[in-house]
């Protein structure tokens, strides 16, 4: 199998904190990788170095299909095909929800002007075919300040879906989501792997994780504490090795 | 627009009719423009004659534009989330360009171009300060609002600088000529910079990431928005303005006072927030702007022909500023 993404020997340091210590992470072709880890264990971080928001500390390498990344930046991720949905959502709440959709990425006919009429007709498509919004007082000129978390975050999974990605990143998106929500959000997992595209799914709950995942990996303190694929292990046998990982920072105990 | 409003069944808000919701939309837009509809309705009734004659309606279109125009590009700023203190002296500053080149060549096309590049040299110094070295642009700006005024100081040795050769060239008669020998044409250059400016707040990718910046940098940042580059921009595109601001004011009086721009401060940034442009950046018009930089022009104007003292316009524009803020975010709340 080949792969889509390889991180070698990557660290990030913030100033006195190593939110990642040399991790080699990679996510194969139609691949869905399960990221599991505690609160603080360098998920986001992961995260935000392969979408090109940080740079990672001199040493390590960044490759996409194969090929090594330099200057690597957020337009660029975009522009190869990795979407992420972020932790934060990343909303602007005074804004109205088409250019929500289409924040840094505006549509734009010569010169860089907006192309506001597409942008609107594609956001009305998209509210029918993708948001599911029950609430009629929603319009694409509304601002999402006043949306339910819910709704925020079918904003959020709608621009990944919307530019087409060869890599969807979903940072706990399930995160304060009802039942019929979280279902959208792992549908929407499970539809990127029949796509033929790969995902990183990151999420607290192992229940959530477990029956999406290929493939799962378990970030502790900022390094690789272990990793295996689905078919090796049960939900059960998965749960007994997180507690170990809490207590020992090791998979195999 | 209204598709998917015949694609949906009605909501509450909705069902409220067209005029509630354009009123909604515009209750900022349209509570500035009534603030300005009664002051001018108040100085009709206390000073009719004046009022009435169209002296007093020229005279404002000459001298608002001295502050209205750098109204219009601040509000970019405050919507970005920043604010720059700094143009009253850039308006100095660049008027040093023109003087230098100036009595260098005796062009005062050549001087004109020094003007706006040194405006431009201004904003560029500004915007690196806050972005690059992270200084909050309230300090960093009346740091180098002292700073640009001291340079022209010690350049100028405080002497200013005739300017009675420009009147016969055309550019004097393209920046404060008359137009149909009635119409100063520092007016018209406020409505096209203004003009200009809305077009790329509102229909140009570079609007939408200053207002994407000044909503939520965080996540305009995740998105790819190049948000330091945006705020630069927003600060050059002030300092270019304000050094033509400088040029107007000194060939209008056909004087270049080293202390000029000194007294714009409050009216200028006084305009962009009576214009209903939020502190917190994220939202604010150009129009609110334009607006409210002719209604505290028309204070000042109305309390001369009032016959009031020059004391009384202090206090009347705190009412006047006060008012109009409570009121936009009054008809705010009750169209919610
Ligand atoms: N921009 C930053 N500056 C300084 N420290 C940071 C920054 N971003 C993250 N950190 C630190 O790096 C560590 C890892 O943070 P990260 O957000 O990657 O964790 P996480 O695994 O996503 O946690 P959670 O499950 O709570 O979201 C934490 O100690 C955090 O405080
Ligand atoms: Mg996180």
């Amino acid at each position: 199998m080949g792969y889509v993404l390889q991180l070698k020997n990557i660290s990030k340091t913030f100033g006195e904190v190593a939110a990642l210590h040399d991790v080699n992470f990679e996510v194969g072709d139609n691949e869905i990788v399960g990221l599991l880890g505690d609160n603080g264990a360098g998920k986001s971080t992961l995260v935000k170095i392969i979408t090109g928001y940080h740079q990672p500390d001199p040493g390590g390498e960044v490759l996409w299909k194969g090929k090594r990344l330099d200057h690597f930046s957020v337009a660029r991720a975009h522009a190869m095909g990795i979407e992420v949905v972020y932790q934060e959502r990343a909303l602007a709440d005074k804004q109205s929800l088409w250019r929500n959709i289409f924040m840094g990425r505006e549509l734009t006919t010569a010169g860089g002007k907006l192309d506001v009429r597409r942008m609107r007709a594609e956001t009305l498509k998209l509210m029918q075919s993708a948001m599911g919004f029950t609430s009629s007082a929603i319009t694409t000129e509304s601002t999402v300040k006043t949306f339910s978390g819910g709704e925020r975050q079918g904003v959020a999974i709608t621009r990944a879906l919307y530019f087409k990605a060869e890599l969807v990143i979903l940072d706990e998106p399930t995160m304060g989501l009802s039942l019929s929500e979280t279902k959208k959000a792992l549908d929407f997992v499970r539809s990127i792997r029949d796509a033929g595209k790969s995902a990183i799914f990151i999420d607290h709950n192992i229940f959530h994780v477990y029956p999406v995942a290929d493939r799962i990996v378990v970030l502790d303190r900022g390094t690789i504490a272990g990793q295996f694929l689905k078919n090796e292990l049960t939900l059960q046998e998965l749960t007994d090795r997180l507690y170990a990982v809490a207590k020992t920072g090791n998979l195999s105990y | 627009m209204s598709s998917e409003e015949t694609a949906r069944p009605l909501s509450k808000s909705a069902q409220r009719g067209p005029v509630v919701r354009f009123l909604r939309k515009y209750a900022l837009q349209l509570g500035i423009f009534a603030v300005a509809l009664i002051v001018w309705v108040l100085f009709l009734i206390g000073a009719p004659r004046t009022f009435l004659s169209k002296e007093i309606y020229i005279s404002f279109m000459s001298t608002t534009p001295f502050f209205a125009l750098i109204a219009i590009p601040l509000t970019l700023v405050v919507i970005t989330g920043e604010i720059d203190l700094s143009f009253a002296s850039v308006m100095s500053f660049g008027m040093v360009g023109y003087d230098l080149v100036f009595v260098a060549t005796g062009s005062v096309w050549l001087g004109f171009f020094a003007c706006l590049a040194f405006g431009i040299a201004a904003g560029l110094i500004n915007g690196l300060i806050v972005v690059k070295f992270g200084v909050p642009s309230l300090v960093a700006t009346i740091g180098t609002w002292y700073l640009f005024r001291g340079v022209v100081l010690v350049i100028t040795n405080g002497a200013g600088l005739g300017l009675t050769e420009t009147t016969n060239t055309a550019l004097h008669d393209i920046i404060v000529g008359r137009a149909f020998g009635v119409i100063p044409m520092q007016f018209f250059w406020t409505i096209a910079i203004g003009a200009v400016i809305w077009f790329f707040l509102n229909r140009h990718r570079f609007g939408a990431h200053v207002y994407l910046t000044g909503d939520n940098i965080e996540s305009a940042r995740l998105m790819g928005v190049n948000v330091g580059r945006v705020k630069i921009l927003t600060f050059v595109i002030v300092g270019l303005v304000a050094a033509f601001a400088g040029f107007v004011v000194s060939t209008e009086l056909l004087f270049y006072w080293p202390t000029v721009g000194d007294g714009y401060q409050l009216t200028t940034i006084a305009s962009v927030f009576l214009g209903g442009t939020s502190v917190f950046g994220g939202t604010g018009t150009i129009f609110g702007t334009f607006v409210a930089s002719f209604i505290i022009g028309a204070i000042n104007a109305g309390i001369v022909a009032s016959g009031l003292t020059n004391f009384w316009t202090q206090l009347i524009y705190g009412l006047i500023i006060v008012a109009s803020v409570s009121l936009q975010t009054l008809i705010g709340r009750r169209l919610k």
